[in-house]
């Protein structure tokens, strides 16, 4: 044994036996249970509104969902959603079809036209708005947005438009389907807007300069690269506007007058999935009442679901495609 | 039959003579040693021995699997999902390859420098002590703190500010606040991988002077691409290359092992010779 | 062409500007202390000063919840998809969580319902579960961000000397990610406080009285705005306002903060 041994430096430690250290396990355990939690907390909630409307599913299965009735009386007692996806699919699909080309433009103005100085402010804005929750914008529609819309522009539109049946005779108190979709576009507004314009940002700046050295004009570069390469992205933006509007009740069952038919008046009321279910909120009268009800949220939740799994398909299969273009660049 | 070759610059050296066989102590025995990462090959077929006491440094070009092989003395590929070993290393006569040995009590005898400094976000007294506190040596810190930064040359440099963040230094400072951190819990052994590459010829003078100084106390393993660092560092050298395998895969192969005199001035090896006298690498 | 972009960005950012002066404006003129102070009166025939402080207790008692449930669970999930899941299930509860993030919160607010309320009632900690349910997924994404960012080579320091796994993950990576993740909490806070949908069913059947007591259902000041812009009554309508601008100004303050966090954070981390 040489006189090295005795130094400092050789003081040994055992390191056979115990190959895993209880503090490892725990931690792993504990995150990893915490993790399975997350994903049996969407099973759960799958599964528990399955249970919850199982009266109902049971007694009219899929039927509900084409009927249009919403009876409580009890002895007439006969539910449906019909009326009410109808009104989902009416109040998103036009708030998207007003909120796309108004977001399209805040998001070009924010990237490509604005002078620098006004970027900031007017982002601060759009965020101020996506900051806004939704019962507030709810009372603003109920106090504000419903009075002028009911004094100043139903009138004039069923006068000048009235031939067509989307526009038939103004609301009773600003309380309508149309209200709803204008309140839903604003708040989808802020998100597809905020989106779009990440990835406007984020078209690559040797493209746009590649057209530009072309000598095409500012617009025509927008509209030859930067549309063409964000395209997937915005689909993907406006799909979650979509399920943004579809899931929104508060602010939706505060403006939208309520019913159960379906017609063609825009200034009609009328309800949608969401605005039902809250409608609802101080109790159901009957056992069979409050499983429809769920029946509803069950749907909803469909809904939504699928809306959300079509843009996130679509952002991987976009994140896809980019990165093979980048590579192929290199 | 070797001729005796003319080294192409004369290099400075505090290296002293290696004592006898007879006289050196074997700490690693590494035997048939291979690593995989995924399908491809790292390095195969690595046999030889390590001794106490000594600097040891691993050379050869880039690519040629020096990093994956000192990174297996102290089970850190272990953090590669991809990553597999076969063969032994036995450390003072036990396999640490074997899954039954816990990675984590190999590392308390096994230190690491690595290639780039990277002190913790403490302050520097935080950066030497935690280690330490952690590891159960909580007597008498503010004496290991000390002594661990005078062995690597840092005291006097910074003894007045304790107390300010470990990243406000220099680099060679921070590295060698590194070495410091691991020469405080006490290791056996110090693999450094390429210390000084991120370093400025002073800051790696310093480091060099320091393995000189402490090799009474630990075992140095040093990974060095610097050729002129390993002959003046360095007592034993393997030399490692680039093989190719029937199939085209390149793979790391231990070419050479000896005296690093030996290795710079009469290389058994045509490979070794013609890298040490700077023909490829 | 180039025109009618500008027209469309003239046209919405007209509208966000009304809206936003429109709600900050009637806010601000209801405003008083009463608001915080007093209790409300329902149908009250007289002038007798009233307010909203059960709905304010109630939202700090129930957001307060709401966080303390959520905050330890997404670390928890972040830790583990960062430090310990392999890629397959990273992707995996990755996907989960964002299917989580799409769930309408009308939906969770009923998930909640049948899962806790129906036979047992209403509470504030029923209220906070769900208003926990819509944070979680929000918190540990913005946690596993922060999670990436903290540099390999400091876990490979502290492992190389010997400590083990967690000690490394709770001693050198979580402190070094704490500056995100608080910021993430704000933003999550800010999100949550102003939602209505999941309160409607776990914690609307309130009285009067301000209570602090999360067993029984809390009055919220979402809810007390949903209820009160539902009524006929004027002076119900300008308590309500008064409420949504306190609510905004909440929102606003706290998510400023978080920017602010976030760029104090950043900078530190470059700057040392």
């Amino acid at each position: 044994m040489s006189a090295a041994d005795v130094s400092a430096g050789s003081t040994r430690r055992p390191f056979t036996g115990r190959r895993v250290r209880f503090g490892d396990l725990a931690l792993q355990l504990l995150a990893g249970a915490a993790a399975l939690g997350a994903t049996v907390l969407v099973g759960l909630i799958v599964w528990k509104l399955i249970d919850g409307s199982r009266l109902s599913l049971s007694k009219y299965g899929l039927g509900f969902v084409t009927r249009v009735a919403w009876n409580p009386v009890i002895g007439h007692e006969l539910y449906g959603a019909g009326s009410f996806i109808f009104g989902t699919v009416i109040t998103s699909f036009f708030a998207l079809l007003l909120a796309t080309p108004l977001a399209m433009g805040v998001a070009l103005f924010l990237t490509e036209l604005a002078p620098r100085v006004l970027r900031a402010p007017v982002t601060a804005l759009v965020e101020t708005l996506a900051a806004v929750p939704s019962v507030l914008i709810g009372l603003w529609g109920i106090l504000v947005l419903g009075p002028q819309l009911r004094t100043h522009v139903e009138p004039w539109l069923h006068s000048t438009l009235g031939f067509i049946p989307l526009f038939g005779p103004p609301s009773a108190a600003g309380a309508s389907i149309f209200t709803a979709i204008i309140v839903l576009s604003i708040m989808i507004l802020p998100i597809v807007s905020s989106i779009s314009r990440e990835l406007f940002l984020g078209v690559p700046a040797e493209l746009k300069e590649g057209a530009l050295a072309l000598g095409t004009t500012r617009w025509e570069m927008v509209r030859g690269v930067v549309f063409p390469y964000a395209r997937g992205g915005v689909a993907a933006a406006l799909i979650l506007g979509l399920g943004r509007a579809m899931g929104e009740a508060i602010a939706v069952t505060q403006v939208i007058g309520g019913g159960v038919f379906i017609h063609w008046s825009l200034f009609g009321g009328g309800d949608t999935l969401g605005s039902k279910i809250a409608a609802s909120y101080q109790g159901a009268s009957t056992n069979l009442q409050a499983s429809s009800l769920i029946y509803l949220g069950l749907i909803l939740l469909v809904l939504s679901l699928v809306a959300n799994i079509v843009a996130q398909w679509i952002v991987r299969k976009v994140a896809r495609k980019h990165g093979v273009t980048r590579g192929g660049h290199a | 039959m070797s001729t005796t070759i003319e080294p192409t610059m004369r290099v400075e050296t505090r290296r002293q003579p290696l004592p006898p066989r007879e006289q050196l102590e074997s700490i690693f025995e590494v035997e048939g040693l291979d690593a995989i990462y995924g399908t491809k090959p790292a390095i195969k077929d690595v046999s030889m021995v390590v001794y106490k006491n000594l600097v040891t440094a691993i050379i050869g070009p880039s690519g040629c699997g020096k990093s994956t092989y000192i990174r297996c003395f102290n089970r850190m590929n272990d953090l590669i999902p991809s990553f597999r070993q076969t063969g032994t290393i036995r450390y003072h006569g036990q396999d640490i390859c074997t899954s039954n040995i816990d990675p984590v009590a190999v590392r308390r005898n096994i230190g690491m420098v690595f290639q780039r400094p990277n002190p913790f976000p403490k302050s520097i007294y935080d950066n030497v002590a935690w280690g330490c506190r952690v590891l159960g040596m909580k007597d008498g810190l503010d004496e290991r703190v000390e002594r661990a930064l005078t062995q690597a040359a840092l005291w006097d440099e910074v003894k007045d500010r304790l107390k300010a963040s470990g990243l406000s230094l220099s680099g060679g400072q921070q590295q060698r606040l590194c070495i410091a951190r691991a020469i405080a819990v006490e290791p056996d052994v110090v693999l450094m991988d390429e210390p000084a590459s991120a370093l400025d010829p002073i800051a790696t003078q310093a480091i060099e002077q320091l393995m000189h100084q402490l090799k009474s106390q630990y075992t140095f393993v040093i990974v060095t691409h610097n050729m002129q660092q390993a002959a003046r560092v360095a007592d034993m050298t393997a030399f490692f290359s680039i093989s190719r395998g029937e199939e085209g895969q390149r793979y790391g192969e231990l070419i050479e092992y000896d005296a690093t005199e030996k290795i710079f001035t009469a290389p058994s090896d045509k490979r070794t010779e013609d890298y040490v006298t700077g023909r490829f690498g | 062409m180039e025109g009618l972009a500008w027209l469309a960005a003239a046209i919405a950012i007209a509208i966000l500007g009304i809206v936003v002066w429109s709600v900050a404006r009637k806010g601000w003129s209801e405003l008083n202390l009463d608001l915080l102070t007093k209790s409300p009166i329902p149908f009250s025939l007289t002038n007798a000063p009233q307010g909203l402080a059960n709905a304010f207790a109630g939202t700090l008692v129930i957001v307060g919840l709401a966080t303390a449930m959520a905050l330890p669970v997404g670390i928890l999930v972040a830790v583990y998809l960062n430090e310990f899941a392999p890629p397959s299930i990273r992707t995996g509860v990755g996907l989960v969580l964002d299917v989580l993030a799409g769930v309408p919160a009308i939906v969770v607010g009923i998930f909640v319902f049948v899962l806790l309320v129906t036979g047992s009632g209403q509470s504030g900690i029923k209220g906070a579960f769900a208003l926990a349910i819509l944070m979680l997924p929000f918190v540990a994404r913005t946690t596993i961000e922060v999670l990436a960012l903290v540099p390999n080579a400091l876990r490979e320091a502290s492992l190389g000397l010997g400590i083990p796994q967690w000690r490394t993950t709770l001693s050198i990576v979580l402190p070094r990610a704490i500056g995100g993740i608080l910021t993430g909490t704000v933003l999550a806070v800010a999100r949550v406080a102003g939602e209505t949908a999941p309160l409607l069913f776990t914690s609307s059947l309130v009285g009067t009285q301000t209570s602090w007591n999360p067993t029984h259902a809390l009055q919220t000041i979402p809810v007390a705005i949903f209820e009160l812009s539902e009524s006929p009554d004027p002076k119900d309508h300008a308590r309500a306002w008064a409420a949504g601008f306190v609510l905004l100004i909440f929102i606003l303050f706290a998510s400023l903060t978080a920017r602010w966090l976030a760029t104090r954070n950043a900078r530190k981390i470059a700057g040392r």
